[in-house]
């Protein structure tokens, strides 16, 4: 679905990309991760046409002529915008009549259930400047769904929503999803991401440090960690492999042998389970702080 | 796109307001002449207003002559300078161009409204001013600024071509703001600096010093078409008139294209 190989982008002496070769699979819920400033959002413009890489090559649908296939694509590019003064229908009628495809008759029906999908289709005519910072993410996000996209580029969608919005959104994503969208999300949201993509990739100062599935970036440790108020005497008895204040860490192949042998000597274990890295461990081992971070020289 | 364009302007309030403000500004002006009855004395003042109080029909050309020097400039400045960097600001350049709208189909679009909007502001201030001009002043045959009397047909084929000559000079206006409106996000710089270039201009078209560079300034022609009104029609300047603003049209509406055809859009 998309494909970049190489990717490079300078800004003057600043190098925003560096070298990305993203691998966005048919069907795929793909999470784009990373700090902020790290060119997550520069590759989604280069994804989509509108920054022109310095190198590199840029595949979507497998064309390289990324105009000829934008209509499949919805967007959602660093927050929703409209015009002001007129209403979100007039807004995204207009949006429809600016480009190609789809005839005049059935516009209506296109505002219409686009407006339906994200949940806006009893508002009224009143001027987008009206709207809520939640009313324009769901409009943003209509727009982006206007054409029935094969492939979703989203970037921070739920910014703005309140808990019910985000799971509308996340449910609505899911749905289409199953439709056969793909859905490639930025975001720098890590629960995001988890509840929703079953692939991410992670970008750190303009490189891809990690391309995954999610269930193999998160994959258990292999460690088993050991809950108990008795942490002296079981740390006798096996070997913990990172001293924590409220738990061990124990690399064992059984699980189950090993519970029975603390208890056998007298360990009362409140819990004991596979140690899973979450997406945050994994995020913060790959990625460094974020360029909004300014330390001292 | 152009329909799309075109009917983003004329919903658009700002619009309407700046056709009201540019007609009423002669209208305030003629008022005065009217109540006054005291009219500028021939060869001061704006172009035609001392033959005004004599004949209203000649109002639509005084009326051109009162709103060229700065209003016109300046609402063409602000519609063009907007086109591109208004966009850009508002965040909708990115929407539109994923939609996607080519960027070329994108500027040619914006200039075609521009240029719609000049029209209609000239053609609007000629209609009010011919209104206005006729119920207060009366009207009589037209005579040329030569002293010969225009029959109306003539006279009416010579305020079209005022009428077309203004919009020509007003679309080398545009081509300025519309090339600054490609370069920079903010409207108001875009505006701002195609009226920095009409002003530096006006002065320098005043300033003896600069007589050599004067024949090739934007505004050095744009009163040209008080000739047309002359018997018979005086077409030297504005032939030159017509061809400088080409000149300038052609190469900045290509610097235009040249830069937002290949611009990193981060808007």
């Amino acid at each position: 679905m998309i494909q970049t190989s190489a990717l490079v982008k300078r800004f003057g002496r600043v190098t925003a990309v560096d070298g990305v070769d993203l691998e966005v699979r048919e069907g795929d819920r793909y999470g784009f991760l990373g700090p902020n400033g790290s060119g997550k959002t520069t590759t989604v413009r280069m994804l989509l046409g509108l920054v022109l890489p310095t190198s590199g090559r840029v595949e979507l649908m497998g064309t390289t002529k990324v105009r000829e296939v934008l209509p499949q694509v919805g967007a959602m590019v660093e927050g929703p915008a409209a015009v002001g003064h007129l209403s979100g229908r007039a807004n995204l009628a207009l949006l429809d009549a600016a480009g190609p495809g789809g005839g005049r008759r059935t516009r209506k029906g296109r505002v219409e259930q686009a407006l339906e999908q994200v949940g806006l289709v009893g508002v009224d005519d009143r001027p987008v400047k009206a709207y809520s910072l939640g009313m324009r993410q769901r409009l943003g996000l209509a727009g982006a769904l206007l054409r029935r996209p094969q492939l979703l580029v989203l970037d921070e969608p739920t910014n703005g929503l309140d808990p019910q919005g985000i799971h509308e959104v996340r449910e609505l994503l899911l749905e289409l999803n199953r439709g056969g969208t793909t859905v490639f999300l930025s975001s720098h949201l890590l629960s995001e991401i988890e509840a929703l993509c079953d692939r991410v990739g992670v970008l750190d100062r303009g490189r891809l440090v990690a391309q995954d599935d999610l269930a193999v970036l998160c994959a258990p440790t292999g460690r088993t960690a050991i809950h108990t108020p008795d942490l002296e005497l079981a740390r006798a008895l096996v070997l913990d492999e990172e001293p924590h204040n409220d738990h061990l860490l124990v690399r064992t192949d059984d699980p189950a042998k090993l519970n029975a042998r603390l208890v056998e000597a007298g360990v009362r274990v409140e819990g004991l389970a596979p140690e899973r890295r979450t997406l945050e461990d994994v995020v913060l081992e790959l990625t460094s702080s974020g360029s909004d971070r300014i330390g001292a020289r | 796109m152009i329909a799309v364009e075109l009917s983003r302007l004329l919903r658009r309030p700002r619009t309407w307001v700046m056709l009201a403000l540019l007609c009423v500004l002669p209208t305030i002006v003629a008022v005065f002449v009217k109540t006054s009855g005291v009219a500028p004395r021939p060869g001061t003042g704006p172009a035609f207003l001392s033959a005004v109080l004599a004949n209203g029909a000649l109002f639509p050309a005084a009326a051109l002559a009162i709103v060229l020097p700065l209003f016109l400039p300046v609402a063409v400045c602000l519609v063009a300078g907007d086109a591109i960097a208004g966009e850009a600001q508002a965040g909708t350049l990115r929407y539109l161009l994923i939609r996607p709208v080519g960027r070329v189909r994108l500027l040619l679009a914006k200039l075609v409204s521009v240029m719609a909007f000049t029209l209609l502001s000239v053609v609007a201030v000629a209609a009010t001013a011919y209104v206005v001009g006729t119920q207060l002043f009366g009207s009589a045959p037209l005579p040329s600024t030569s002293g010969t009397t225009l029959s109306t047909g003539d006279a009416a084929l010579r305020t079209v071509l005022a009428v077309l000559y203004v919009g020509w000079s007003m679309l080398g206006v545009a081509a300025v703001a519309l090339f600054l409106s490609t370069v920079t996000d903010s409207p108001l710089a875009a505006s701002l600096g195609a009226i920095a270039v009409l002003v530096t201009s006006a002065v320098l078209v005043g300033l003896d010093a600069s007589a050599s560079v004067q024949p090739y300034l934007p505004t050095r022609y744009w009163l040209a078409f008080v000739d047309l009104f002359r018997d018979p029609v005086h077409y030297r300047d504005v032939l030159r008139g017509t061809l400088l603003q080409g000149a300038y049209i052609v190469l900045l509406l290509g610097a235009a294209w040249a830069n937002f055809a290949t611009k990193d859009i981060t808007s």
